[in-house]
């Protein structure tokens, strides 16, 4: 009885699976016109794109390994070839960043995650307000990432914002009480990091950066998870729509309760959405540049800079362009762990 | 604890468990997250309709004493160039990346041919790349062909770089038309642009609809190409125009936050309309197959 939950979506694919393969047209029936037209009707595109996506990474990557460091372009490679990257790898400042990604982009997806599956499982009942918790939780994702951090810019301001809401509703009149000290945060402007992993860890000498949680980022995760919990949640609500109610009904006549259902059953078959949403969510996270480039920029400290922010004043500003290049390829690395294994597995399903 | 709510709920049919315990906390902790969720919607509007001597920020929380257009004439007068451009901008860039991408997706899906997979799957990866990583060659190579600064080359750009998901799209729509309609086509003598035309292109006003809403909202939201491939203020999209609004010490506040306001609308419009299609899309383009 155990297994009965399952067997129906086992069933589904399996139907799905067999729908999906029949005979392609091409193979029943053959027309040599038509079938040499196809690519080329598709070359445009495919053109465009090797260039503007193939071709560029290419001109990039070769940049990151050449002397261009000025306003006046230079092709010839550098001496030795990996020098922009020593360089980049050595400097505090981009470990830094590399840290405030890394923090970022776990506690992100940890929350936005936790909290999309708690508004699923709670919205996929019976619950009154659905469709208006649903639209509020799922809106912020309409906005631009420059929306969000222009509005939460000010709420998480330390003179201005959250900090008099706090004082209003009397949270530190109470604590005054207590004999606590008033809770006034300073948010984006805190330049504090709290821990250092090099405490616990034989880290090699070059890594310079305090490798513990920077708290100025605390308020740019809860304004990307404000943005994007709705995703994870449509997801997830997708997800638990699909499950067939036979499962529920099959595990509440096996006696499981809600938590029982949801642990044991529901979060299990929903593995797939899960990593599917860790996936996009996460790459987004790694290459993030609109939000932090309008809530905090670079921080205290650079306590929230971020690679892309790096790359843009790297390029832009100082013009060091093979400085830029190399901080680019470096994000493109990491999104790419992500994602190359996400599309590889995706081709091979089609 | 149905109490909660002020009156008992109406049980649905569905659903035999009553309002018990567990879900009055599930449905407190619900209510308490929608206001979280609607605190910058507060300040936002809210202080977009104070007037510049009102607003200020120990009293960024009281509603305004006195009603008027606030901040929002002046946003207005200074953001509505911008607002132009972000729509001389959008509109081109989506319909020509939605017919591209339905013809793509057609052939992709339809027609298939030696390594269209591996062809599809590679042009898909250019969705997700961080574009930083495309960014200097990108402006050399608009500076080259003379469209560096202007509407035109930032059109370009989102329409080259709209390919992977308009095509993703079409390609999941036209996988899900039976193989069967196109060959009958096929057999009557309807060629391959043929049946594109008469046949799949009126059956896919959804998909058109999906591709619309998010490369509209796509487009309009975008950020660091409207940065860096326009350079004049002036013809900046709205985005970015919003942040130099934000950055800028000699604007009143209530003039930012009825700029986001004016920014976040005719996404949110569009949301609100063709919320049904939204969701549609979110699971089209993230969940293949």
């Amino acid at each position: 009885m155990r297994l009965h939950p399952r067997f129906h979506l086992f069933a589904k694919v399996a139907a799905m699976a067999a729908a999906s393969s029949q005979p392609d047209i091409e193979r029943a029936r053959k027309r040599g016109f038509d079938r040499a037209i196809g690519p080329l009707l598709l070359s445009p595109s495919v053109i465009l794109l090797a260039i503007f996506v193939y071709g560029f990474i290419g001109t990039t990557v070769w940049i990151s390994m050449s002397n261009w460091d000025t306003a006046i372009i230079d092709w010839s490679i550098i001496d030795p070839f990996w020098k922009v990257y020593d360089s980049l790898f050595h400097m505090t400042r981009f470990q830094i960043n590399i840290r405030n990604t890394l923090i970022f982009t776990v506690f992100f997806l940890i929350l936005a995650v936790g909290l999309g599956l708690t508004f699923a499982i709670l919205l996929d009942r019976h619950m009154p307000g659905n469709a208006l918790f649903r639209n509020v939780f799922l809106f912020p994702y309409a906005l631009s990432f420059v929306v969000t951090g222009v509005a939460w810019r000010w709420i998480f301001n330390p003179e201005t914002g959250i900090n008099i809401l706090f004082n209003t509703l009397g949270i530190n009149w109470v604590l005054e009480k207590f004999g606590m000290g008033p809770f006034a945060p300073k948010w984006i402007t805190d330049p504090r990091v709290m821990g250092d992993l090099g405490n616990w860890l034989p880290l090699p000498d070059f890594i310079k950066a305090q490798l513990g949680f920077p708290m100025a980022m605390l308020p740019v995760i809860i304004a990307a998870v404000w943005q994007l919990s709705g995703f994870a949640m449509a997801m997830y609500l997708s997800g638990l729509a699909a499950i067939s109610d036979d499962v529920r009904e099959a595990a509440s006549l096996d006696g499981a309760g809600t938590i029982q259902l949801y642990r044991d059953i529901m979060i299990p078959l929903l593995k797939p959405i899960t990593i599917s949403t860790l996936i996009i969510l996460g790459h987004v996270s790694l290459k993030i540049f609109d939000l932090v480039y309008a809530m905090s920029g670079r921080g205290p400290g650079y306590a929230t800079e971020v690679p892309g922010i790096f790359m843009f004043d790297k390029t832009f500003k100082v013009l060091e362009y093979n400085t830029g290049a190399a901080a680019s390829v470096v994000m493109l690395f990491m999104v790419s762990l992500v994602i190359v294994p996400y599309l590889a597995r995706s081709m091979k399903d089609v | 604890m149905a109490t909660t709510l002020g009156r008992p709920t109406p049980t649905p049919t569905t659903s035999k468990k009553r309002f018990g315990l567990g879900k009055g906390i599930g449905f407190a902790f619900l209510v308490f997250m929608l206001l979280f969720y609607l605190i910058p919607v507060y300040v936002m509007i809210v202080n977009g309709l104070k007037t510049a001597d009102v607003v200020s920020f120990s009293r960024m929380w009281e509603l305004p004493t006195k009603l008027s257009t606030g901040g929002y004439g002046e946003a207005w007068d200074k953001l509505s160039r911008n607002v132009m451009s972000s729509v001389y901008l959008v509109v081109p860039a989506t319909l020509i990346s939605g017919f591209l991408g339905s013809l793509n997706g057609y052939i992709l899906s339809k027609w298939k041919f030696r390594g269209s997979d591996l062809l599809f799957t590679l042009m898909l990866f250019g969705m997700f790349i961080p574009y930083q990583s495309i960014l200097i060659p990108l402006i050399k190579f608009l500076q080259s062909i003379g469209l560096y600064g202007s509407i035109w080359g930032l059109i370009l750009v989102h329409v080259v770089y709209g390919l992977p998901f308009t095509t993703l799209i079409f390609r999941n729509y036209f996988a899900n038309v039976p193989n069967e309609l196109v060959e009958a086509a096929h057999v009557d003598g309807a060629g391959l642009l043929g049946i594109f035309f008469q046949i799949m292109l009126p059956l896919s006003i959804p998909a058109f609809v999906v591709v619309g809403i998010f490369q509209f909202t796509n487009i309009w939201n975008e950020f660091l190409f409207g940065l860096t491939v326009v350079t004049n203020p002036a013809r900046q999209p709205i985005t970015v125009a919003l942040n130099n609004l934000s950055g800028s010490f000699s604007i009143e506040w209530n003039v930012v936050m009825a700029g986001a306001v004016l920014t976040a609308l005719p996404t949110l419009l569009i949301y609100i309309i063709l919320g049904k299609y939204f969701v549609r899309g979110i699971m089209a383009g993230s969940v293949k197959g």
